[in-house]
């Protein structure tokens, strides 16, 4: 019984932190290219909405996640464009792409569907399914490696199992690779890279664009996996908290897994615990949940360590005075 | 033209040309860095290129190696005209270059910086296990140990320049550039990199040297051109030139400048250092064991090529660079060298300051006249009302007075200084500096970019200022400016006090010789 709580907690942390992992792999692709991204927020959302409502309009997730992804990939295209080819201010960018995501969702979703800003409830095909992975029945019976199977192993949907194999996917690009050694550089001295003879301009829209596929993802799953359909403001500062466990990561992709577990256990804590009592002390609800925002705080305001962010980071490359 | 590789010193003079530059123009934005640069390197030699800083060695050199596209002229490499677009067009021309600054990526490893642009595939794996070998066969070659999983950060300059170099060599190039390489390293490094040098110039590689060390030129080099202001002066062969000759090259004369002044009357000592050293955090020593003085009433000229020290040593009489050790003494009264933040200090002492860098560090250019006319002085009773708050009428009505005074165009106390001719706002900052009653005025480059008119106009006010019984320290590269100005003069090489002269017993030549660190014969000098 005890484990069977424990598992539903580690399922529940799991599910939780998927999109934040996808959104914090997206991160790492652009900050470790030197293009800070404080718009994954903005699109995750644009692509939260674009996902629901193509979904529920076409009946098909996985046509929904391909509309969500093209509009995270566009709104990862106007950033790059704002910070690489206008060398404009990453920071500012990121914010406006933020504020655009915000108010156009609210305004295309209410003037599309009437529903207060939201997509229509999907049905089964315009969602993405938890996976009965093969074997659960077999095992069921033993006693642990069984229930581990069935509620944190298997019962996942596929969204969960790409975004947990994009870890050791996104390590070996980087650090196996040779677009991997040119991204590194490219975010740390793009002098450097530019002198060897490499587009610094194509290397950083590559890595933008890899930022815009991810976050598509990220927010495709929380209206076509997590929910079932798109609502105002869904991703609820998301996109942030996977900024701070980029940070709490240093910019690595498995401590950004690790991370990301933490804070998607603390949201399972906060849904499961309603009410904490400690002796006669209750813990309010609202504490519970603030956890993860508290956290995300704490770890910007560097009390977890020196967090060394690549170097060139935030600057526009301009190699002429 | 068939290649004669490793064509020894000897017959360098009929080896072909490796490089040649013909109508190189490049601007940035209103600064010309480049103008009509005509340029011959032979194969197998080593071509030094000196120059003051600001000379546009770096720039022509970057454009060499596609870093920035000139704006006009034609490039040929071995006799074939040559496009350089980007540097991957300078690589596949054979070309390598070893920038001032390190292009290193600083987390990365020897190995990873060495592959990086020049891998054999998408994955790193086959990469990192040919540069290794390779970089062992290279290391035995040219003396050019480095531990090839050292992480770059972590090495001395002098490593990590051997790295920069490495990767030249891993590129396959023929003509290697090098900006600059012994700024930042010890005597005994550049000592190995000039074997280095020498060894592949011996493999039939041309090697192009930029520096503004005379003595490196004379030592390393088999021709040697020189750059002043943006053009290309002479190319010399080395053998038969002499540092002073190359010194006053890069100095250049200009149109002759006459002041009318009276013979000094110098008074009591105002301003003295005592082994005044500085060592900058990469830990060159920029300033060493300095002894001068200045008394009121006298200008004493402090001349040298750009770079020497002069610009640290007004850095740190004006507060705002501190010294590693040494004494600096105000009318026999200590002052607080250990710290930057003295500028406000040292005015209140009665130092006024006129910064070398006028854009940077003498006016916020986004101000209004009347703001930096009184900036600095801002705190002052007459400009200061209590809880801090502005006199703006005061500020503006003095600022008219300093306008007229100053004769400054257009007389606008409200016009920005951005909008102002780099005469006139050379004279907003010397308003400022020299109305607020110094005892002593350290001046840097008082006519940089200024037009001969406000030359003459500020020269006055600076003869002015010591007929009034101030004491003046002027910093200048233009020799003729201090020769033309001082009482006495000091020549600064090396961040040494290399000779200190009476302005009327000396003349271009011997001040030559000091500026490029030689001593001339004491007959020649009384």
């Amino acid at each position: 019984m005890e484990l069977e709580i424990l598992l539903q907690i580690a399922g529940s942390s799991l599910r939780l932190a998927t999109p934040l992992l996808l959104a914090c792999l997206a991160g790492l692709y652009s900050e470790r290219a030197g293009i800070f991204d404080i718009g994954l927020e903005g699109k995750m959302l644009a692509a939260a909405f674009m996902a629901g409502a193509v979904a529920a309009v076409t009946g098909s997730a996985w046509v929904g996640l391909l509309a969500g992804i093209a509009a995270s990939m566009v709104l990862s295209l106007i950033h790059g464009l704002a910070s690489i080819t206008l060398k404009g201010n990453q920071l500012i960018s990121g914010v406006a792409i933020n504020f655009l995501a915000s108010g156009l969702t609210a305004l295309v979703g209410q003037n599309w569907f009437h529903q207060g800003g939201q997509t229509p409830q999907l049905t089964a095909g315009g969602r993405f399914l938890a996976l009965e992975l093969p074997l659960t029945e077999t095992l069921a019976p033993i006693p642990v490696i069984g229930p581990i199977y069935q509620h944190l192993i298997s019962g996942h949907n596929i969204l969960v199992y790409l975004a947990l194999a994009a870890v050791p996917a996104t390590w070996w690009v980087l650090f196996r690779t040779r677009f991997g050694l040119r991204l590194r550089a490219v975010g740390e001295n793009p002098g450097a890279v530019d002198t060897a003879g490499i587009s610094v301009v194509r290397l950083r829209y590559a890595a933008v664009l890899i930022c815009g596929l991810l976050c598509g993802i990220a927010g495709a799953y929380l209206s076509t996996g997590m929910a079932a359909g798109f609502v105002r403001e869904m991703t609820a500062g998301k996109g942030f908290i996977a900024l701070a466990a980029l940070i709490f990561a240093k910019w690595r992709p498995w401590p950004a897994l690790g991370a990301c577990l933490l804070f998607g256990f603390l949201e399972a804590i906060g849904i499961r615990y309603q009410g904490i009592t400690i002796g006669s002390i209750v813990i309010p609800v609202q504490f519970m949940q603030a956890l993860p925002y508290i956290l995300t705080v704490v770890i910007l305001a560097g009390f977890v360590g020196k967090a060394v962010p690549p170097k060139a980071g935030g600057r526009p490359y301009v190699k002429e005075r | 033209m068939p290649p004669q590789p490793g064509s020894p010193a000897g017959g360098a003079a009929f080896a072909p040309l490796a490089i040649e530059l013909s109508g190189i123009s490049k601007s940035f934005g209103a600064v010309q860095a480049n103008r009509d640069i005509h340029l011959a390197v032979r194969r197998g030699t080593i071509h030094g290129i000196v120059g003051e800083n600001g000379a546009g060695k770096s720039t022509l050199m970057s454009i060499l190696y596609g870093f920035y596209e000139a704006d006009a002229g034609e490039i040929r490499i071995n006799g074939r005209a040559t496009p350089i677009r980007d540097s991957q067009a300078a690589i596949a021309a054979g070309i390598g270059m070893v920038h001032q600054h390190f292009m290193l990526v600083e987390p990365f490893t020897v190995l990873e910086n060495v592959i990086l642009g020049a891998e054999n595939g998408p994955l790193l794996r086959p990469s990192l296990a040919r540069a290794r070998t390779e970089l062992t066969r290279l290391a035995k070659e040219y003396e050019l140990q480095v531990d090839p999983d050292a992480v770059v950060g972590e090495l001395s300059v002098g490593f990590q320049q051997r790295v920069e170099i490495l990767k030249a060599l891993y590129r396959e190039c023929d003509i290697l550039i090098l900006d600059e390489p012994t700024g930042v390293l010890t005597p005994a490094e550049a000592d190995h990199l000039f074997r280095i040098l020498e060894h592949l110039k011996s493999e039939g590689k041309t090697i192009l040297l930029i520096t503004h060390k005379l003595r490196e030129i004379m030592a390393a080099t088999d021709e040697v051109s020189v750059m002043r202001r943006g053009e290309m002066v002479r190319t010399l062969t080395t053998a038969e030139t002499s540092p002073a000759e190359l010194a006053e090259l890069m100095v250049g004369r200009r149109v002759l400048l006459r002041v009318e002044k009276t013979p000094a009357t110098p008074g009591p000592v105002l301003l003295e250092t005592r082994d005044l050293s500085l060592t900058d955090a990469k830990g060159v020593e920029r300033l060493r064991a300095v002894s001068l003085e200045v008394r009121a009433g006298e200008i004493l000229g402090i001349a040298g090529v750009a770079g020497n020290g002069q610009s640290e040593l007004l850095e740190v009489l004006a507060g705002i660079a501190p010294a590693t050790s040494g004494e600096v003494r105000l009318k026999g009264e200590p002052l607080d060298i250990s710290r930057t933040t003295n500028a406000d200090d040292r005015r209140r002492r009665g130092i006024a300051h006129v910064p070398e860098d006028r854009h940077r560090r003498g006016l916020v250019m986004p101000y209004q006249t009347w703001e930096n006319t009184s900036f600095g002085y801002h705190d002052l009773p007459k400009f200061c009302a209590h809880l801090g708050l502005m006199k703006g009428d005061a500020m503006r009505e003095d600022a008219r007075g300093k306008i007229e005074r100053f004769d400054i165009r257009p007389p606008d106390p409200n016009l920005k200084a951005a909008n102002f001719s780099g005469g006139n706002q050379q004279k907003i900052v010397l308003a400022r500096e020299i109305e607020c009653g110094p005892d002593v005025l350290l001046i840097g480059q008082p006519t940089r970019g200024v037009d001969i008119g406000a030359i003459e106009f500020i020269h006055r006010q600076i003869v002015a200022l010591r007929d009034a019984g101030k004491a003046i320290i002027l910093v200048s590269v233009e020799l003729d400016e201090i020769q033309a100005l001082s009482d006495r003069i000091v020549v600064m090489f090396d961040g040494r006090v290399s000779g200190t002269r009476q302005a009327a017993d000396t003349d271009e030549r011997e001040l030559g010789l000091l500026m490029a660190g030689i001593e001339p014969d004491k007959g020649a000098a009384a």
